[in-house]
C-alpha cells in the first residue's frame, strides 16, 4: 500500500473509507515529537515502568534488556520521564 | 399508468418514500415538514411500512443515526425545515464526505431571526457548499416523481451521495395537488434495491469516517468534489428513465418561452409558476419575455444554463435568500460566475423577494421585469440587486 503522502484522489476509496484494518500502525505520530526521550543507562535498572507507562506502546525492550522508545511512534509527551524511578530519562529537544 | 388522485402535496410525498420500500426514517417534526414524518410514523405505525421509525431527540440526533444507518447498508430518509436543518449542521456535511446516499427532502422555510415559518430559501442557501445533490421541485407532481429520483439517483454505485429534494414550505407542503401515483411495478422498473457501496459488515471490518491529515484533506475533498460533478450523467440517466417509465420529462434547466426572448427570468422551486403566468401576460403585450427553471442546484448545470440563455440580452434572476453584506442573491452570483466571460454575456439583474412567505403576484414580476429594462438601459443607476418590495 502506498504511503499517505504517495496518495492521489484517485487512489481513495469512497467515502474514505478504510478497509484495510490496522492501518494505523502506518501513521507516523513521531512527526509530532519536539522533545525526545533519551536513557542514561548507566543509571537504568532495567525496570520497565516507560514501557508499562508508554500511553502510544511505543517502548520496546533490546535484546540487552534495556527499554528505548522508537521514534517512528514516540510522540515526545514525556511521561516515561515523569515515571522514572532512578531519573535515568531526559528529554532532549529535536533540534532540526 | 398511475392512479391521479387530489392529496395534500406532504402526503403524497411520504406515500413516495414509502412506495420506495425505506428501511428506516429518522426524524423531528418541524412546521411546515411536520406532516411528512407524521404520515411515515403512521405508515410504520399501522404496519403499512416495514420500516424503522426513529423519532430521535433533535435534527443533529437524526442526521446522525442517518449516517449510521445509510452506513449499515439500509435504504434512509430524513425530513426537516429552517431551524431544524440549522441544528443538523454539522452531521450534513459528512453524509457526502463518508458517501452516504440519504435522501432528504427538505420543507424549505425562512431562519430565524426574527423567527419565520414561512416560505423562502434561507435554509437551503446556509448549506449551499454541504456536497449534496441538490434539487428543486416546482409542483406536487414533481416531489413526488423526484422522491424517488432521489433515492435512485443517490444509491447509484456510481454516485453514492445525499440527495436534498427542497420543496417550497406551505406552498406546497400544505396544498392539494392532483398527483399521479406510481404503480408498484413502476417503482420496481425505475428503483432497483439498495447494494451500497460500502457497507458496515463484521465479516468484512472497515473504519468509516476516519481522520484526515493535512497530507491527505485536499485529495479526499477533490475526491468528494469530483464525486458530485461527474454525478451529472448518472442524474441526466436516472431523469431520462423516469420518462420512460412515467412519461413525465425533467431537465436540469427548463425554459419556458424562451425562444426569441430578449429578457428572461431564472427562478427556482414553486414561483417558477407564478413567474410563468407573468411571462405568458408579457409574451400576449408583445414583450419578448421568457422563464429559465434551475432544476438541478448542485451539481451546478453550467452547459445546460448557458446554452438556456445564449441570446438573451438581459437575465432577471429571482432570489428568495441574501447573501449579507455580498452579492445579493446567491443564485445570481452564481448565475453571473456561470456567464462570465460568455461571448455576448447578457445583463444580470437580481431581485431578492417572496422572503418569508410574502406574496409575489405576477403584477411584481412584471413590475420587476420593468425595472429591470430601465436599469440595463442607465435609466436608473444599475444597483447590484433589489429587495424588491421593500417598504422605504
Amino acid at each position: 500500500m502506498k504511503s499517505e503522502e504517495e496518495l492521489s484522489w484517485k487512489d481513495l476509496e469512497v467515502g474514505c473509507v478504510i478497509s484495510d484494518p490496522g492501518n494505523a500502525s502506518q501513521y507516523r505520530t513521531g512527526d509530532w515529537r519536539s522533545m525526545r526521550p533519551v536513557v542514561n543507562k548507566e543509571h537504568c535498572i532495567r525496570c520497565g515502568v516507560c514501557y508499562i507507562f508508554c500511553p502510544d506502546m511505543a517502548i520496546h525492550q533490546t535484546p540487552e534488556g534495556y527499554f528505548e522508545a522508537d521514534l517512528y511512534y514516540c510522540k515526545g509527551c514525556g511521561i516515561c520521564q515523569q515515571e522514572c524511578i532512578t531519573g535515568c530519562i531526559s528529554m532532549v529537544p529535536e533540534e532540526e | 399508468m398511475g392512479k391521479r388522485v387530489g392529496i395534500e402535496v406532504s402526503i403524497a410525498a411520504a406515500d413516495a418514500v414509502a412506495s420506495a420500500n425505506v428501511d428506516v426514517v429518522a426524524a423531528y417534526p418541524i412546521t411546515p415538514q411536520t406532516h411528512i414524518v407524521e404520515h411515515l410514523s403512521e405508515l410504520v405505525n399501522n404496519g403499512e411500512l416495514d420500516a424503522e421509525f426513529i423519532p430521535v431527540e433533535s435534527e443533529h440526533s437524526a442526521m446522525s443515526v442517518c449516517c449510521g444507518s445509510s452506513a449499515a447498508g439500509a435504504r434512509t430518509f430524513t425530513c426537516t425545515s429552517s431551524q431544524g436543518l440549522a441544528l443538523m449542521n454539522e452531521i450534513v456535511f459528512i453524509a457526502p464526505g463518508l458517501r452516504l446516499p440519504i435522501v432528504m427532502i427538505l420543507a424549505n422555510r425562512s431562519l430565524s431571526g426574527p423567527l419565520s415559518i414561512w416560505n423562502d430559501h434561507t435554509d437551503v442557501m446556509s448549506i449551499r457548499d454541504c456536497g449534496w445533490i441538490q434539487v428543486f421541485a416546482e409542483t406536487g407532481q414533481e416531489v413526488y416523481d423526484h422522491v424517488l429520483f432521489s433515492f435512485r439517483v443517490a444509491e447509484d454505485p456510481a454516485v453514492s451521495l445525499p440527495v436534498i429534494l427542497n420543496m417550497d414550505g406551505f406552498i406546497l407542503t400544505h396544498v392539494i395537488e392532483p398527483i399521479e401515483y406510481w404503480e408498484p411495478g413502476q417503482v420496481k422498473r425505475y428503483l432497483p434495491d439498495f447494494k451500497p457501496v460500502n457497507a458496515l459488515d463484521p465479516d468484512h471490518p472497515t473504519t468509516v469516517g476516519a481522520f484526515g491529515l493535512p497530507g491527505i484533506y485536499s485529495e479526499a475533498k477533490k475526491a468528494q468534489d469530483e464525486a458530485l460533478i461527474h454525478s451529472k450523467p448518472h442524474i441526466l440517466k436516472a431523469w431520462e428513465e423516469l420518462g420512460q417509465v412515467v412519461g413525465r420529462h425533467y431537465k436540469p434547466v427548463e425554459t419556458h418561452l424562451t425562444e426569441g426572448a430578449e429578457t428572461v427570468f431564472l427562478t427556482m422551486g414553486s414561483i417558477g409558476q407564478t413567474v410563468a403566468m407573468a411571462v405568458e401576460a408579457l409574451r400576449d403585450r408583445g414583450e419578448p419575455a421568457g422563464l429559465v427553471k434551475l432544476r438541478l442546484w448542485r451539481p451546478f448545470p453550467f452547459e445546460e444554463l448557458r446554452q438556456a440563455l445564449r441570446g438573451a440580452k438581459r437575465v432577471i434572476v429571482i432570489d428568495r435568500a441574501i447573501s449579507y453584506g455580498g452579492t445579493g442573491g446567491p443564485v445570481a452570483s452564481e448565475v453571473r460566475s456561470a456567464l462570465y466571460g460568455e461571448e455576448h454575456m447578457p445583463a444580470v439583474t437580481n431581485f431578492i423577494c417572496g422572503l418569508a412567505g410574502r406574496d409575489v403576484t405576477p403584477e411584481d414580476y412584471i413590475a420587476m421585469y420593468q425595472r429591470s429594462l430601465e436599469m440595463t438601459q442607465g435609466k436608473v443607476g444599475q444597483e447590484d440587486f433589489v429587495f424588491y418590495g421593500v417598504r422605504e
